[in-house]
């Protein structure tokens, strides 16, 4: 049954459903609803958690990974500013193998300070070795969720994971979402079996140094678990379709891909916008299509060279800049494609907030099919 | 005191600290203290460093480092979790004084604002030993280290240390102690004290380090010993937030601790600075006077 809700609260009420016994969170905007949600659930013994009101987003992420290491299923969320003061301890959690699940509202970053949506805070912690999972709706995010729990305990994974999703374009928006019960759940995420845990029962030390005779061996092992979790995904995503009708088993997702010359690549909310974009493009006889990425660590290279095979322009839609480059997005399809023959332009988009209409993204497709890119898209030179 | 099995140590030797090391022994008197119920949670530092390279640990308890500021917030998260799972192990965090008076102090105040129940330990050996004998908030008044060098402009360290057991008891501490590895049974009783009091209980446990201070690794004991007879160290209890017990002693003037150390050498050579001497030795009277240490006539040391 769907049901018309706001996106923060779709994802709170599934994050109930997957029983975190910890949860330890900081109030930062647009992240709040879903951490005033969960609080209230506690406060409504809705579920059975331990609800840490930390004095910082350093400090929620560091208790999460003390109680994951105590054997406990944990959750944060958080964005932007928050997610930069973890910077250090997302590097720690996923060196230490902890499977944490941690909702990004995504935000960009000051200066200047915007409260608005873009892709720069998770983005800018791809090197982390986090999952990082990104909804296009609320749906899905409310439902990547469940799936990121799978992946992350799974045993031969062992690593946290972002469920990635635009603030206030979708953490603020009311949508229709279907949410399962908690025995359907229940069903689809079994109870945290921890593959090790502090334990005076069983002693062992956890996170000791590393010198150079070891520390590389450690990094390698972290990377391939970071592949090997595609088919984790995979595998998580379809059995979610089984049970639940909505099949995640694609890493990356085409839209009216079959006879494209020109593809799209983005992701989140902004591809919700460009399927309707290319809608009517298509009315126009345009052969435009869109492939969305929805994992975007592990990268699904090889998944998007396949998806992109016979397009002959590419343009990607990022909603970050890595400064002094270009799109980190666009950066890495463009390496994925890597003589494939396709012209692969990238866009610099909405940062900050700023709106994206179908328009704009009939204007990109216009610039890609002209061979004009690698640009900031919708610049108000009049400022400058 | 718990028994250990066997006559093993539950913090075995074989580690890689200096010989001399103040930090290592308070570390084996902690485990002597809390048996095997614990969860320790350590901070960045020499004491990390120095007991667990990979893949070897001296530690026979569960043991956990995350990062160098962050193990009052990584204990909040294990004891939530210890307390949903109903299990009854103790979690204790052991700190360098950079970790704790510097660095941590954010992740320490939320902890003992929030009232976990956990137990800190800061061992004090006054300057940050690891990365190499930096000043820290824990440096005492006239300390030369490596970033607050003595020279021709300079005496050395002029900031004096941190009162942390006060900040810690104003967040509400139902327990606060000092301690010496001079006295290892008073050291080894507070931690009893504290792991068995409910909420956040903090310990700053006095560690000379041989290496970072300048004298003879066979003197550790010696020089902390001489902190508590100068008056330079005072090992007290603060229970709710008041003093209740605080050790009496026959007091020594400050020179006989300050000659024994390189890091104090400025204070006698080139010339002698007298100024900073009186200084200290007024650290030292202000001790005397806030904690009633000295003992008078006929009066015999508790």
């Amino acid at each position: 049954m769907l049901e018309f809700m706001e996106g923060s609260h779709a994802v709170a009420e599934i994050v109930k459903r997957c029983r975190p016994q910890v949860i330890a969170a900081y109030p930062i905007t647009p992240q709040t609803h879903i951490v005033e949600d969960l609080a209230q659930m506690v406060a409504n013994c809705e579920i059975d958690a331990e609800y840490i009101t930390v004095e910082s987003e350093f400090s929620a992420l560091s208790a999460c990974l003390g109680a994951s290491a105590a054997g406990s299923r944990v959750y944060s969320a958080t964005t932007s500013q928050g997610l930069a003061l973890m910077f250090e301890v997302c590097f720690n959690a996923a060196g230490m193998r902890q499977p944490i699940v941690m909702t990004i509202a995504n935000r960009s970053l000051g200066a200047p300070l915007s409260i608005w949506n873009d892709q720069q805070d998770s983005i800018s912690l791809r090197d982390s070795g986090w999952l990082q999972y990104y909804a296009e709706d609320n749906q899905e995010a409310a439902d990547l969720h469940m799936i990121a729990y799978r992946v992350c305990e799974d045993h031969d994974i062992l690593l946290p994971a972002f469920v990635c999703f635009d603030g206030f374009i979708l953490t603020h928006t009311y949508e229709p979402v279907a949410l399962p019960s908690q025995e359907e759940v229940d069903a689809y995420l079994p109870a945290f079996a921890p593959y090790q845990r502090l334990d005076a029962e069983a002693p062992l030390s956890m996170g000791m140094y590393a010198t150079p005779d070891y520390y590389m061996e450690f990094r390698y092992e972290i990377d391939r678990a970071m592949h090997r979790s595609k088919q984790a995904f995979i595998k998580a995503g379809r059995e979610f379709g089984e049970q639940f009708g909505r099949d995640y088993s694609a890493l990356v997702e085409g839209y009216r891909l079959e006879d494209a010359d020109t593809a799209l690549v983005a992701m989140g909310s902004i591809c919700g916008t460009a399927k309707d974009a290319i809608d009517e493009m298509r009315e126009h006889g345009r052969k435009v299509g869109l492939l969305k990425i929805r994992t975007y660590r592990p990268f699904p290279a090889q998944e998007i060279a396949d998806a992109l095979k016979g397009v002959s322009t590419v343009a990607v839609l990022d909603k970050n800049i890595s400064l002094g480059n270009g799109g980190a997005v666009g950066t890495e399809v463009k390496s994925a494609l890597y003589g494939s023959g396709a012209a692969v332009y990238d866009y610099i988009i909405a940062l900050g907030g700023r709106d994206v209409r179908k328009r704009d993204i009939a204007a990109v497709v216009d610039l890609a099919e002209k061979g004009k890119g690698d640009m900031f898209y919708g610049l108000r030179t009049e400022v400058l | 005191m718990a028994e250990v099995e066997g006559g093993c140590e539950l913090f075995s030797a074989g580690h890689r600290a200096c010989g001399g090391c103040g930090p290592a022994l308070a570390a084996r008197l902690l485990l002597k203290a809390t048996g095997k119920n614990v969860i320790l949670v350590a901070s960045t530092g020499c004491m990390e460093v120095f007991s667990t390279p990979y893949p070897e640990t001296a530690w026979g308890v569960p043991w956990i480092h995350s990062l160098f500021e962050n193990a009052a917030a990584v204990a909040s998260g294990i004891e939530a979790s210890l307390k949903r799972q109903g299990r009854s192990e103790k979690v204790v965090c052991v700190a360098g004084d950079g970790a704790t008076f510097d660095i941590g102090v954010l992740c320490i105040s939320g902890a003992f604002e929030r009232g976990h129940d956990i137990t800190y330990i800061c061992y004090d050996n006054e300057a940050y030993m690891n990365t190499g004998i930096q000043r820290s908030a824990a440096t005492p008044y006239g300390a030369s280290t490596t970033t607050s060098p003595a020279g021709k402009c300079s005496p050395g360290n002029v900031l004096p240390k941190k009162d942390m057991p006060a900040i810690l008891a104003a967040h509400g501490a139902p327990y606060v102690a000092t301690a010496s590895i001079a006295y290892p049974n008073d050291f080894v009783q507070k931690v009893e004290r504290a792991i068995n009091t409910p909420g956040p209980c903090y310990i700053q446990v006095h560690t000379p380090c041989c290496t970072g201070w300048g004298f003879e690794s066979g003197e550790t004991l010696a020089m902390a010993k001489l902190a508590i007879e100068t008056g330079l160290w005072v090992n007290y209890e603060l229970v709710n937030g008041q003093v209740e017990k605080a050790k009496k002693v026959r007091r020594k003037p400050v020179e006989e601790y300050l000659t024994k150390q390189k890091r104090f050498r400025h204070l006698f050579k080139p010339a002698r600075r007298d100024d900073m001497i009186v200084n200290i030795q007024a650290v030292a009277d202000a001790n005397a006077e806030r904690f009633g240490i000295d003992i008078k006539k006929k009066e015999s040391s508790e």
